[in-house]
């Protein structure tokens, strides 16, 4: 005993560590919470957070328009110009305007929007730095419920994680310890959403390198995880590249941009289909194929892809033209023209002429009686000439068909 | 010989008027740490950058300092670390025994020299910062498994500017003694 008074310091010092020790454990061994502190502190911190805001908005607003109206007043002074007070009143009234905007496209939202939601303030922040957490003014008393999803019209903001009768708190998808399941718009690939302590950026897990994913790319709630309904916004991709073993998919929070004011806490959620993504441009830019080389367009005509087919079209053609059938022809018979142009002597068929045997690249005839003058001509291309390889028996080409 | 004399009598207590625990009006008592508190909810949602700046923490230190008594120092400590944690939504407990700790420490040393001095309350405010921030970082990884990331140089930066607004701090709670 005397011993315990000697050291008295060191001994409450002792009971209050172990104490807390034992409360610590017990939360983290049962995984429950103190609730009944908590309520106290949130309950008796909260009003008068809440009294400070309406106490700030209040000064902000009489302070706004004291200076608006001292700065009118030094600009009819000074300028005496009515168009300087008419540019004052027109800024006054366009932030008013924007923060009625605000108000009106939340509401908007919330009627548009299938899921039953209540809208809400943000009020203050948590007391630990490395955590994202903000409370808001709504709590059990209003519906609000541990595990609801808090969601601006522009995306997700966080959920839930202790409701109280004033307040709750909302842990934000920036937050080390936030999980969501998310997929993307265009490729449809699955992850988890994480937070990184960063107010701007956040990280989709477990996608696979191989997967793909485009910078830009918007993601989505799954409704997988219980918390979030399907097809709500989560933001976009910042950046992606391959690691070590998954993909660093970085987001930029759509929710989170602009600041965060006012939410909608869901209380029934609706889930709905994820937006169709749009089609990246499949508008390629092709090459013109080389003149006398145009791809055929006749109808049902067998869709040619390299130089070998065209080739092999055009020996056909010539092999029509001069009634050879390729492989028949006994060695030392005469073989085909393969300076022959089919298209400019089947286009002057057309046009009425009869197919004559003149190849196009050939010098034109000398003018005759009744022929038609050169310049009358109907205009064939300039086919590139294709000759046979050297050697006289062998007139047909390698690919020519038949061979 | 009687430089250094002069310069120990500086620091540590030598009479029994330094030896005198600082008396405070009962309401500051209550209000102080409550409004730094709230300040830690409140300010940084308009401030991002007043996040870091650990008020509650610069109270305990300033009230342990001054009362001269580790036992109340304990109690300040534990009972703004657990207001602290019940905003938070980490388990109950973990600011708890961080602020304990330094409750007690700043009281053992309030106790020991004289801590009106300027240069002795920024190097104990610093300190003490960083003995925090440790305390809770290995706490954090310890007991709830977080992966809390503890870059020194940074807490260090934040354990300078956090002493230099508590020694501004400091000299207006000053004000408030009996």
């Amino acid at each position: 005993m005397d011993l315990l008074s000697r050291y008295r310091n060191v001994t409450v010092l002792a009971l209050v560590i172990f104490a807390q020790l034992i409360l610590l454990g017990y939360q983290v061994k049962s995984n429950q919470d103190i609730r009944l502190i908590r309520v106290w502190a949130v309950t008796a911190v909260t009003p008068i957070a809440k009294l400070i805001d309406t106490v700030r908005g209040g000064t902000v607003d009489s302070v706004g328009k004291y200076v608006n109206l001292h700065n009118l007043a030094d600009e009819n002074k000074q300028l005496g110009k009515e168009l300087g007070r008419l540019k004052l009143d027109n800024q006054y009234l366009k932030s008013e305007l924007r923060s009625a905007d605000r108000a009106v496209a939340l509401s908007a939202f919330q009627a548009r929007n299938p899921s039953k939601t209540l809208p809400a303030r943000v009020i203050g922040l948590s007391t630990a730095a490395s955590s994202r957490v903000v409370f808001i003014d709504r709590g059990s008393m209003g519906g609000v419920m541990r595990g609801m999803a808090v969601i601006t019209p522009d995306g997700i903001v966080g959920k839930v994680i202790a409701a109280y009768p004033t307040a709750s708190q909302v842990l934000l998808l920036t937050d080390p310890t936030f999980a969501a399941g998310v997929i993307s718009q265009q490729h449809r690939v699955r992850g988890t959403l994480v937070g990184l302590g960063q107010t701007s950026k956040c990280m989709v897990d477990y996608i696979q390198n191989e997967e793909k994913v485009d910078a830009g790319e918007w993601f989505y709630t799954t409704g997988d995880d219980g918390v979030f309904p399907k097809g709500l916004p989560v933001g976009t991709v910042a950046s992606a590249q391959p690691g070590q073993t998954d993909k660093l998919v970085y987001l930029a929070p759509s929710g989170l941009q602009g600041g965060l004011e006012e939410v909608l806490v869901i209380l029934e959620g609706v889930h709905q289909p994820i937006p169709e993504g749009q089609v990246p441009s499949s508008t390629v830019h092709l090459q013109t194929p080389p003149m006398g080389e145009s791809p055929s367009t006749e109808p049902g005509a067998p869709v040619l892809s390299t130089d070998a087919d065209r080739l092999r079209q055009r020996y056909q053609k010539i092999g029509e033209m001069g009634g050879h059938t390729y492989g028949q022809g006994l060695p030392g018979s005469k073989p085909p023209d393969f300076n022959l142009d089919p298209d400019a002597t089947a286009a002057r068929a057309k046009a009425g002429g009869t197919p004559s045997p003149t190849p196009a690249s050939a010098p034109p005839p000398a003018a005759t009686p009744g022929s038609t003058p050169p310049a009358e001509r109907p205009a064939a291309r300039p086919a590139p000439t294709v000759r046979p390889p050297a050697g006289a028996p062998k007139q047909v080409p390698p690919g020519a068909p038949g061979q | 010989m009687s430089r250094e004399h002069d310069l120990s009598d500086q620091i540590l207590i030598g009479s029994a008027r330094e030896r005198g625990v600082a008396r405070f009006r009962r309401w500051g008592l209550i209000a102080v740490p409550l409004l730094a508190i709230l300040f830690q909810v409140y300010v940084p949602r308009y401030y991002e950058s007043l996040r870091y700046l650990e008020l509650p923490l610069l109270v305990t230190v300033y009230f342990a300092l001054m009362r001269r008594s580790q036992i109340a120092g304990i109690f300040i400590g534990a009972a703004i670390g657990l207001v602290q944690d019940s905003l938070s939504p980490q388990p109950i407990g973990v600011f708890g025994l961080d602020k304990t700790l330094v409750g007690y420490f700043a009281a053992s040393v309030g106790m020991r020299i004289d801590v009106e001095h300027v240069l002795i309350r920024f190097v104990l405010a610093f300190s003490l910062f960083i003995f925090h921030q440790s305390f809770y970082w290995a706490l954090a990884r310890a007991f709830l498994g977080q992966r809390v990331l503890f870059d020194l140089q940074h807490t260090a930066i934040l354990g300078l500017l956090n002493a230099a607004v508590g020694i501004s701090l400091f000299h207006f709670l000053d004000k408030l003694k009996e």
